[in-house]
């Protein structure tokens, strides 16, 4: 148990501490730093799936005024690391996916590189591709684990004798599409190489985990490597790994040594170079008995992979946490495609995996005549159902009540397609919400005095809209006692000691953590009254809390639907969440947090799809006109509450991270929701109007 | 080939040599350094690099900078008085508008265009009565500012930022 801190800052609500530079546009995001004379690239992509690059032309292009370099796998430098293989730029001939980087043109202008990359003459011998995932192919295999280092299947009891036992069995696929993360500042970085030092302005969730992937792709000591990344125009997982483009971009300027040399992924460039969600096949059964009790619990999650690096999506994960039941299994399997590599998108594994199951909960609740909020109460485990551990803290139940009492559930007829209110069905739906309390190691954090009465409260942590920069200095503060006003935070580039990657909701339990030892360690060193310059260097503490807890965020979320009776079109006018999330540090900004993961989430359910062309290997709506995310009028109304929670085992904020819940769950809510409004139940996304138009 | 264009930028005169080939929103941040203005799509279809482009707001990805010799621009930089920022900004900052902050100085320049049409009484796709005055409604406020992507997810705070920036 950790000593919790009394909360003055926390609990506060200050306005965001960059947010004047940012309501101005003058917050210095990474094509936006200012350097000197800077050179632009360009990239050349592969226009076929699978194949073999036999020869480049680069005359034309260099014959352009202007064009400095072009960069080829037949001339491109050999890395000294090629074990991340999204990384071995220009390192081989092989085609792996379409939109694989063949080639980088640098020139003086921006149209002038963008021009004679089209140019550029590249042969490639093709080879037929694969790119077609489905459930019943025969060489889906079983990674060795699956993302977040888990195991790849679990079983418990018997599963058969469990489905055989019950009253009511769901036995249903649901799938969800590829989603592509799609921050609004497009992945950009500037590289200046000089004297074998190498300086990276990056748009990315971590400066020092990027800082450690190029310095070792390079054969660099990470000294040598600096990584700034003060702002970022959000990432959603898509920033939490470096992606190809920041080593074209050195690799451009080790041959352009002194010369700022500008890389910017276009929109288009995103959907095949920085990461995108795996579709996913979810295969859910659920046996109960009559009075509503699960008999059994089974989830088969399949998803893909690119063939050349394995991503597994951890689809399975989040039902062996959820609900009681004797008889249980999951299991991962991927098919390894010849397509981009899938990665993290905002709380993988739990986003997709818990659209299936939370969908057959509604469908087995009423199988069983029970209304479903009461039947997910029913099911509620006492400890953690596969791991045994008690939970450190699990308010699921609270969520589910306050949510009903707030949204006005209690009225609710549970018959569908019963309402109907001038040409439009409406219903209501329910669903859970769940997330890891996640810690990541490796963080460091230097506090320093600096007279009269300020604190510089220094970490490599990342601000991705996520708050850091007020939110940690509000910490900061009450771990010293003193004002947030006295504080003065540091974060984003790599001068400052060592942070962990802003993902799996682990950045305030991890940066603050450390922060809070910092700030113990300074006052048992130099007491209350410290000298001008007094500073302290202090690594995050050990915790053994997860050996003994099973510590997870929970969250209910209430949809209403209306579904239009002649075209089909789905609305969703309201959006109602309450979520335990812990101690909330800052109300104001937690509030956008929450909800902006719920409107992602209900852009997830009715419009989000990336539409892959088997024929070609490659997304089609490869835009936002085309690739369409929810827009102002997509969403009237969404609230997110939080109920009271006071964990002593996560960390000593007693936090437990919200960055991702938002987006779990809402998806499942809107359609059982369009289910109850309807009576046709979707159990493929996105929530599209042809599903209801018979 | 190049052109020499001259732009008013936030209240000062600028004159540059621009390739033809070069948009307004480069233009504005690889040519003059102005980087308020974002670059979320450069196809129109996002909005973060709107600027009010002779008082009404405009995408600056979709029109090459040649083209608007003697224009005004006022970015979401130039939008306040010195170093008071515009009503809707600071609504913006109270209403905690935004997360990244990448959409926003795009969202709150089409947030003062917003304003103004709405004042001079244009009606949207949702105004029911063609012929009265223009409302604030928060449908219609949703229905105008859906321009701007917020892939953040601020749109609910964004409608209460603009309705209170107008008061
Ligand atoms: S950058 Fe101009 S609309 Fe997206
Ligand atoms: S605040 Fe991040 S895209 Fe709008």
């Amino acid at each position: 148990m950790t000593d919790l801190l009394r909360p003055r800052a926390m609990g506060r609500s200050p306005r965001r501490v960059e947010g004047p530079a940012k309501v101005t546009g003058t917050a210095p995001y990474a094509s936006d730093q200012p350097v000197h004379d800077p050179v632009h690239a360009w990239l050349v992509q592969a226009e076929v799936a699978r194949g073999v690059v036999t020869s480049v032309d680069t005359g034309r292009a260099l014959a352009e005024e202007g064009v400095l370099t072009v960069l080829t796998p037949d001339n491109a430098p050999r890395l000294a690391s090629t074990e991340d293989a999204e990384l071995a730029a220009l390192q081989s001939h092989d085609v792996d996916f379409r939109g694989q980087v063949l080639a980088v043109v640098v020139a003086r202008t921006p149209e002038t590189a963008r021009h004679a990359a089209s140019l550029v003459r590249v042969v490639v011998e093709q080879r037929p591709h694969d790119v077609r995932l489905s459930g019943d192919r025969a060489d889906l295999y079983a990674p060795e684990q699956v993302n977040g280092g888990f195991e790849t299947d679990t079983a418990e009891g018997d599963l058969a004798a469990g489905l055989a036992q019950a009253a009511h069995v769901v036995d249903r696929t649901y799938t969800t599409a590829w989603y592509n993360n799609n921050p609004l500042e497009p992945h950009a970085t500037t590289a200046v190489w000089s004297d074998e030092n190498l300086l990276l302005y990056d748009s990315t969730q971590g400066v020092h985990t990027t800082r450690e992937a190029v310095a070792e792709t390079f054969g660099l000591s990470p000294e040598r490597v600096h990584v700034i990344s003060p702002h970022v125009g959000g990432g959603f997982g898509a920033k939490g790994t470096a992606h190809v483009h920041a080593i074209l971009a050195a690799m451009a300027a080790r041959a352009l040594p002194d010369v700022p040399v500008k890389l910017a992924l276009t929109r288009q460039q995103m959907y095949s170079l920085v990461g995108y969600r795996t579709p996913t096949i979810q295969r859910v059964r659920l046996g109960g008995s009559a009075d509503g009790r699960l008999t059994a619990l089974a989830v088969d999650a399949i998803g893909q992979t690119s063939r050349f690096k394995e991503f597994a999506e951890q689809t399975a994960v989040p039902a062996r946490t959820m609900y009681a039941a004797p008889h249980r299994r999951t299991t991962h399997r991927l098919a390894a495609l010849d397509v981009p590599v899938p990665a993290w998108m905002r709380a993988p594994g739990e986003c997709p995996g818990m659209f299936g199951p939370e969908v057959a909960m509604d469908e087995l609740a009423i199988a069983c005549g029970l209304d479903p909020v009461e039947f997910r109460v029913r099911n509620e485990p006492e400890v953690e159902p596969e791991s045994g551990k008690p939970f450190s803290s699990r308010n699921l139940v609270a969520c589910l009540r306050e949510g009903a009492r707030r949204f006005g559930w209690s009225h609710r007829d549970p018959t569908p397609g019963a309402r109907q209110e001038s040409g439009w069905r409406v219903g209501t739906g329910v669903a859970a919400s769940t997330y890891p309390v996640n810690r990541s190691p490796g963080s460091e954090a230097n506090i320093r005095f600096t007279a009269p009465g300020r604190y510089r409260v220094e970490i490599g942590a990342a601000d991705i809209g996520t708050g850091t920069w007020t939110s940690l200095a509000q910490i900061a503060a009450d771990a010293l006692g003193v004002d947030h006003g006295d504080v003065e935070l540091r974060i984003g580039d790599t001068r400052l000691p060592k942070a962990s990657v802003a993902g799996g909701s682990s950045g305030i339990t991890s940066w603050g953590s450390t922060v809070v030892a910092a700030a113990r360690a300074f006052r048992e060193k130099f007491g209350d009254r410290p000298d001008d310059g007094d500073e302290t260097c202090v690594a995050m503490p050990e915790s053994s809390a997860s050996d003994d807890y099973a510590m997870h965020a929970f969250g209910a979320q209430f949809a209403e639907v209306r579904v239009h009776v002649d075209t089909g079109e789905v609305r969703v006018p309201r959006l109602l969440g309450v979520f335990a999330v812990g101690r909330v540090v800052n109300p104001r900004l937690a509030r956008s947090q929450l909800v902006g993961g719920m409107t992602m989430g209900l852009s997830m359910a009715l419009h989000e799809h990336s539409l892959l062309d088997e024929r070609f290997g490659h997304v089609v709506n490869h835009d936002l006109a085309e690739y369409h995310i929810a827009t102002n009028s997509d969403v009237p109304d969404v609230e997110a509450h939080w109920i009271e929670e006071h964990d002593p085992h996560t960390n000593p904020m007693g936090t437990k991270g919200i960055g991702e819940i938002g987006i779990v769950g809402t998806a499942a809510a809107i359609v059982n929701a369009a289910h109850h409004a309807t009576g046709i139940r979707v159990r493929d996304l996105p929530l599209t109007l042809d599903h209801f138009v018979r | 080939m190049d052109g020499e264009v001259e732009l008013r930028v936030d209240g000062r005169t600028r004159r540059l040599r621009v390739d033809n080939r070069t948009t307004l929103l480069d233009a504005l941040r690889d040519g003059l350094g102005v980087t308020s203005p974002k670059k979320g799509c450069d196809h129109g279809q996002c909005g973060a690099c709107t600027v009010l482009l002779d008082g009404r707001r405009a995408v600056t990805c979709l029109s090459f900078a040649v083209v608007h010799d003697g224009a005004e621009v006022v970015t979401a930089a130039g939008l306040g008085d010195g170093e008071r920022l515009h009503p809707v900004q600071e609504a913006f900052l109270d209403r905690d508008a935004f997360q990244c902050g990448f959409c926003t100085p795009g969202q709150v320049c089409s947030a003062v265009g917003v304003l103004d049409e709405v004042a001079a009484g244009h009606p949207s796709a949702v105004t029911a009565d063609l012929t009265g005055p223009a409302e604030l409604s928060p449908e219609e406020v949703r229905e105008r500012m859906s321009g701007n992507l917020c892939r953040c997810g601020a749109y609910v705070r964004i409608v209460e930022a603009v309705r209170d920036g107008a008061r």
